[in-house]
């Protein structure tokens, strides 16, 4: 997270280090630390107009910009793949824009900006992971002002997160949620969790690395430090639970892993294959005993 | 303690303005437990702004509200702090609004919205959160069947009921209803009364009625207050005021009641 050490080394004269100019990668820096001093409490940030439409994961971008350095190593996904466009078309940014090294392995990366997913590689204390949150104020379908949920928030007002919830079992006899779910932050804040899965809210509990989510187009950061306490909302006699596959992968054959369905021809076949893709190939790899494939699509 | 002795409510000499109007002025008077007072007057002459100001939702300009909370302790309604405020509006509070919709949650059922304020104090019981629901909606005459139906769907009247088994839940010792039978055609206010009146006697509360409706004073509330421009002109006994009224205007109000 230190200052862009030279910025010599720059691809495309006429951009600053990682595009944002000092001044702003400040303003973002001041945001994230106040974000991360108060676990899952919204700061506010001037969000900057990025060369990307909103909802493509400007606010993550900000963030990525804000703490990358030279030495840093990348890794970008969306929906758990490093090949779908929205992680191609960020990892091209900012491999133009800060020349940084790029990685698909999720434990070489010092920095994950993610959109929709968790890598399932557990993560270590000298990784940085940066969601790109659409909504980061969780009350918003519930509380429609804004005034009121920073009220609601400020004094831990949330009866109506469960009121949510209770509607679920009434209607659907369980909860249905299954992303975005709530969590309850340092036992203060309850906090959106960006539209992650459910399945990947126990990944962000004492979680080693830290989280920082950035809302470009609502102008909010928020940060969960490591090794805090993230707990799902429920009920004491509707506990919170993540989806479960009667199937493994069909490719790799993982049990334990967020699957992703995918319809193989016009008969309407389908296949379950894990959504996060370097772990799928890791464990392919590790099963054929070729590990080639694997450093060839590394550093490109 | 001996907290029947005791005031639930005090009020002195509240008064509010809006610039050069007034609210309400040197609003004096005292709530018992187990009391219904009803507030009376015509439009504008300051019922629902003294309401407001009594459930803090509006800050006087002068003079206090205390309220006696469940440790006989007094507390000052505008100087305690905000958090506190809340808590008490949905555990030893109720507010009732004329329009339903106003204090329901519309796009939540039946059951959600009775559960609500258990929910904001800790309830994290599914199964006994709607156990309570349904047994309020036992008491104030809804069909356990529309639990997880949308307010929407329902007819004014048990809009209406409802909102008064969302505010009752938490057995509060104080409701402020505004005009709670204003929208309500008169079979329908006549049993929204008679549900009112015995939800009252059967969980001692008190409460504060603002109405237009002298029939709807005479028939719930023990006291009552005239108010004419933002003063109390008079206040007694209900039936006293209505039988024998003294100041001019309360007189002009008892004879403009239409006798069919």
């Amino acid at each position: 997270m230190t200052m862009a050490a030279s910025q010599e080394t720059l691809v495309d004269e006429g951009y600053n280090f990682a595009y944002l100019d000092e001044q702003t990668k400040r303003m973002i820096r001041r945001a994230l630390l106040k974000a991360i001093a108060i676990p899952g409490y919204q700061v506010p940030f001037a969000s900057r107009e990025m060369p990307m439409p909103y909802g493509w994961g400007t606010g993550g971008v900000q963030v990525t910009a804000a703490i990358l350095s030279p030495d840093d190593r990348l890794k970008v996904i969306d929906q758990g793949s490093d090949d779908t466009t929205n992680a191609v078309s960020i990892r091209k940014f900012f491999q133009k824009t800060a020349d940084v090294a790029t990685t698909e392995r999720t434990e070489d990366a010092t920095i994950i900006q993610t959109r929709h997913r968790i890598p399932e590689t557990p993560l270590s204390e000298d990784q940085i992971l940066v969601y790109q949150v659409p909504i980061p104020e969780p009350l918003r379908f519930l509380e429609p002002r804004e005034t009121e949920t920073r009220q609601m928030h400020a004094m831990s007002d949330y009866g109506v997160m469960h009121v949510k919830l209770y509607e679920d079992i009434a209607r659907h006899g369980r909860i249905v949620t299954s992303y975005d779910y709530p969590v309850l932050v340092n036992g203060r804040y309850v906090t959106a969790p960006s539209p992650t899965p459910k399945f990947d809210n126990p990944k962000m509990d004492s979680c080693p690395a830290l989280q920082l989510f950035g809302a470009g187009r609502e102008k909010r950061i928020y940060a969960i430090p490591p090794h805090t306490t993230v707990k799902s909302l429920d009920f004491e006699d509707h506990p919170f639970e993540v989806q479960r596959w009667d199937q493994a992968c069909a490719l790799c054959g993982a049990e334990h892993a967020f699957l992703d369905e995918v319809l193989v021809n016009d008969q309407g076949e389908r296949m379950f294959v894990c959504s996060d893709s370097d772990f799928c190939a890791q464990r392919r790899a590790a099963q054929n005993g070729d590990t080639s494939e694997l450093e060839a699509r590394d550093d490109r | 303690m001996t907290a029947e002795n005791q005031a639930l409510l005090r009020v002195r000499d509240l008064g509010k303005s809006y610039g050069g109007i007034i609210g309400c002025a040197e609003v004096t008077f005292d709530l018992w437990p187990g009391e219904v007072l009803a507030v009376v007057g015509e439009s504008g002459s300051g019922k629902t702004t003294l309401l407001r100001l009594l459930h803090g939702q509006l800050t006087p300009d002068r003079g206090d509200v205390c309220f006696r909370d469940r440790s006989g302790d007094m507390v000052d309604v505008h100087k305690m702090s905000e958090p506190a405020r809340r808590l008490l509006t949905r555990t030893d509070w109720a507010f009732v609004h004329q329009n339903p919709r106003d204090g329901l949650r519309m796009a939540v059922s039946a059951g959600g919205n009775v559960g609500e304020r258990l929910m904001a104090i800790g309830a994290r019981h599914y199964g006994q959160i709607r156990e309570n629901a349904l047994d309020w909606l036992a008491r104030t005459e809804i069909d356990a069947a529309r639990i997880d139906d949308l307010p929407a769907t329902f007819s004014g009247g048990m809009q209406q009921r409802l909102q008064i088994a969302r505010n009752l839940v938490t057995q509060p010792r104080l409701a402020f209803m505004d005009e709670p039978t204003g929208g309500l055609d008169v079979s329908v206010q006549a049993r929204l009364l008679d549900l009112l009146r015995g939800l009252v006697q059967e969980l001692g509360l008190a409460a504060v009625i603002v109405t237009h409706d002298l029939a709807v004073a005479r028939m719930i509330s023990h006291r009552m207050v005239v108010m004419q421009r933002g003063r109390v002109v008079e206040s007694g006994l209900t039936d006293q005021v209505l039988d024998d009224p003294q100041h001019a205007y309360s007189q002009l109000l008892v004879s403009s009641v239409l006798r069919p």
